[in-house]
């Protein structure tokens, strides 16, 4: 029997899911609290979408049980939850204008025109809009697809919303725009939301936690802050941000011969002319210009480092002084120690 | 170099338009040349060769037409046999065909290809099987006999078309649907109808074009207590003039023609084809 729990927003509770064969999402634990945004962060194939179809409902666990606000919801088909979802690809409703499509859950509801007019009205002012409102889908951009998709989950007033990679087909820049966007209403209306990406940027941008997924499990789940400092496992710390990997081990700011492997951010990685202490000869062998910083190899004797520099830049060839500020360590992938 | 290459295309730019003009000419005449001379036939007192014009021109043969008791009852059985054998086939071949097209690609293949074998051994053949057992079963020259033998000409356009119409509706069409609190069915009803509805109405269309041309096993199964018009025009051409048969093809025509428009505006012209402009 379920044990109850009493806990408002998602608890997901040893979701176990086999697809094809394949165990696909294998004990998976996650609680996500009332008006929290959470991200499920991982690499293609790693079941975030499959997680996301099983909180939604398309999807039964084979064992497991999802609670929503304390009530299992578990067995219950899409069209009973209370959760509103936002596809990849919008799945807005072709042969039908913008308003009826944002209009459809409403209806469904068996709700009075009047009401239904002045929510889809609301609905789509939230989303800047109403100006499209007798378009058809196929009429209008992506991004305002993809609002159109936004304000239809959004009429519902789900207690939980679900977006599954919502800004992959737009372009970079409206992609950063519509990202915020999201964030800044799902902030002001306070709703509880489980995002899906596979862009480490986007998910520590707009979370309040993220959720590190691989092969089924997640890996960390904590703050975007603490995921980049103290990522728990090597995994972790190779999928957010850049990492130097080298086998051995760390004392005083150096590395010295071991067996564990010492990972190293490169904007930790420091190069001056001048000796300091902890510091070490090297020589810069490569500068790469990445736009507001340059991205410099160092090398000393066996190592090669790269390090993030965003001013005096030096140049190739030049030989100096590396310092590395923070390393962390890992024992059989797991974290030992930071130092 | 670049230069005489630009002419050669140039100077056979003209011989290539010229031979197509003449193509096209050809087309028009081999297609519209019959409908043409059926046009002109229904409304002339005689016309034989080697008059160059006809001798007049006249209504006789509607009135003849419209008025002869056997021919008026072929256009009755036809208006009435043809919807029947339509909306049967559609009670039958619909659900199959939805099926199918929420089949694996696989089974959704060997489905059409099943139906589309079944549907190539020549036609007579068959006939002559189904016509051993109608007479055991007392169907031969009943109405229902000749529905059920064209019902069998329309069961592969009643189930290839829709089933790709089916087929191609975006599961996540569906999905998102469900996911706004509809039921199945009426997520059945508002969206995979609605949206496999221009594959549906060609199959219609198509389905009753073919019930309404049927004329060989209706011939086998009805001659002769009841005629159809296709079945009708084999006793017309022996027993009339050829005006009458020209005036009773053009009547032939009218439910095809008005059909394909009507089906051209809601299919090609209306919402529902824009409805598919999306990505
Ligand atoms: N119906 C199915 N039958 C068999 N295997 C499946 C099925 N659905 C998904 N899978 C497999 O499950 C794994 C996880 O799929 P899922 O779609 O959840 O990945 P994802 O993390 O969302 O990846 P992406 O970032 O590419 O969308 C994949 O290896 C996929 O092949
Ligand atoms: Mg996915």
């Amino acid at each position: 029997m379920a044990e109850v729990v009493q806990q408002d927003g998602l608890v997901l509770n040893g979701l176990t899911k086999i697809l094809g064969g394949r165990v696909i999402i294998d004990d998976l634990h996650l609680v996500v609290n009332k008006g929290e945004m959470v991200s499920l962060l991982g690499p293609s194939g790693c079941g975030k979408t499959t997680t996301l179809r099983m909180i939604a409902g398309f999807l039964i666990p084979d064992k497991g049980d999802i609670l929503l606000d304390g009530k299992d919801v578990t067995t219950l088909g899409p069209e009973k939850r209370p959760s509103a979802m936002v596809f990849q690809n919008y799945a807005l409703w072709p042969h039908m204008t913008v308003f009826n499509n944002v209009a459809y859950p409403l209806k469904v509801r068996k709700m009075q025109k009047p009401e239904i007019e002045k929510r889809v009205h609301d609905a789509l002012g939230l989303v800047n809009l109403m100006h499209h409102k007798d378009s058809r889908p196929g009429q209008i951009s992506g991004g305002e697809q993809q609002r159109v998709a936004l304000a239809r989950a959004l009429v519902q007033e789900p207690d939980i919303l679900l977006l599954d990679e919502p800004l992959s087909n737009l372009d970079a820049k409206l992609r950063v725009k519509v990202r915020e966007d999201i964030r800044e209403l799902q902030r002001r209306l306070g709703i509880t939301t489980v995002i899906v990406t596979h862009d480490q940027d986007e998910a520590l941008s707009i979370s309040d936690r993220i959720a590190v997924m691989n092969n089924g499990k997640i890996e960390q789940f904590s703050t975007p802050q603490e995921l980049y400092d103290r990522p728990e496992t090597e995994y972790v710390a190779n999928f957010i941000g850049s990492l130097n990997h080298v086998t051995g081990g760390y004392a005083d700011g150096q590395i010295v011969p071991g067996s564990d492997v010492v990972g190293i951010r490169p904007e930790d990685v420091h190069f001056s002319n001048e000796q300091v202490s902890g510091s070490f000869p090297a020589t810069v062998e490569l500068v790469v210009p990445r736009g507001h910083f340059c991205e410099v190899y160092l090398k000393r004797a066996d190592v090669e480092l790269r390090a993030f520099i965003s001013a005096n830049v030096p140049t190739a060839g030049k030989q100096g002084f590396a310092r590395i500020g923070k390393a962390l360590v890992y024992h059989d992938g797991k974290l030992i120690r930071v130092a | 170099m670049a230069r005489k290459d630009k002419a050669r295309v140039k100077t056979s730019n003209p011989l290539v338009k010229v031979l197509l003009v003449i193509f096209m000419i050809c087309m028009a005449i081999f297609i519209l040349g019959p409908l043409v001379w059926l046009g002109v036939h229904a409304f002339v007192t005689n016309w034989t060769y080697p008059n160059l014009t006809p001798d007049g021109w006249t209504l006789h043969w509607w009135t003849k037409v419209l008025d002869d008791s056997a021919l008026e009852a072929a256009i009755r059985n036809s208006l009435i046999i043809s919807p029947i054998v339509v909306l049967c086939s559609m009670v039958i071949c619909l659900p199959a065909a939805y099926a199918a097209g929420r089949m694996n690609y696989a089974g959704r293949k060997t489905f059409l290809i099943g139906m589309f074998a079944a549907n190539s051994f020549p036609k007579i053949g068959l006939f002559a099987s189904i016509a051993t057992l109608y007479y055991a079963l007392n169907l031969m020259g009943t109405v229902f006999g000749i529905i059920i033998i064209q019902l069998l000409g329309t069961i592969i356009y009643m189930t290839w078309i829709p089933a790709a119409a089916f087929a191609a509706v975006p599961r996540n069409l569906e999905e998102a649907a469900r996911d706004a609190g509809a039921s199945k069915f009426r997520v059945f009803r508002t969206i995979t109808l609605r949206m496999a509805m221009p594959g549906i109405l060609v199959a219609i269309v198509m389905s009753f074009l073919a019930s309404f041309d049927e004329a060989q096993g209706t011939y086998l199964v009805g001659a002769p207590a009841i005629f159809t018009m296709p079945t009708e025009m084999y006793s017309l051409v022996q027993n009339y003039p050829i005006q009458v048969a020209a005036v009773f093809s053009l009547l032939l025509a009218i439910p095809s023609v008005l059909l394909i428009s009507l089906a051209r505006k809601h299919i090609v012209g209306g919402q529902l084809a824009e409805g598919f402009q999306i990505k």
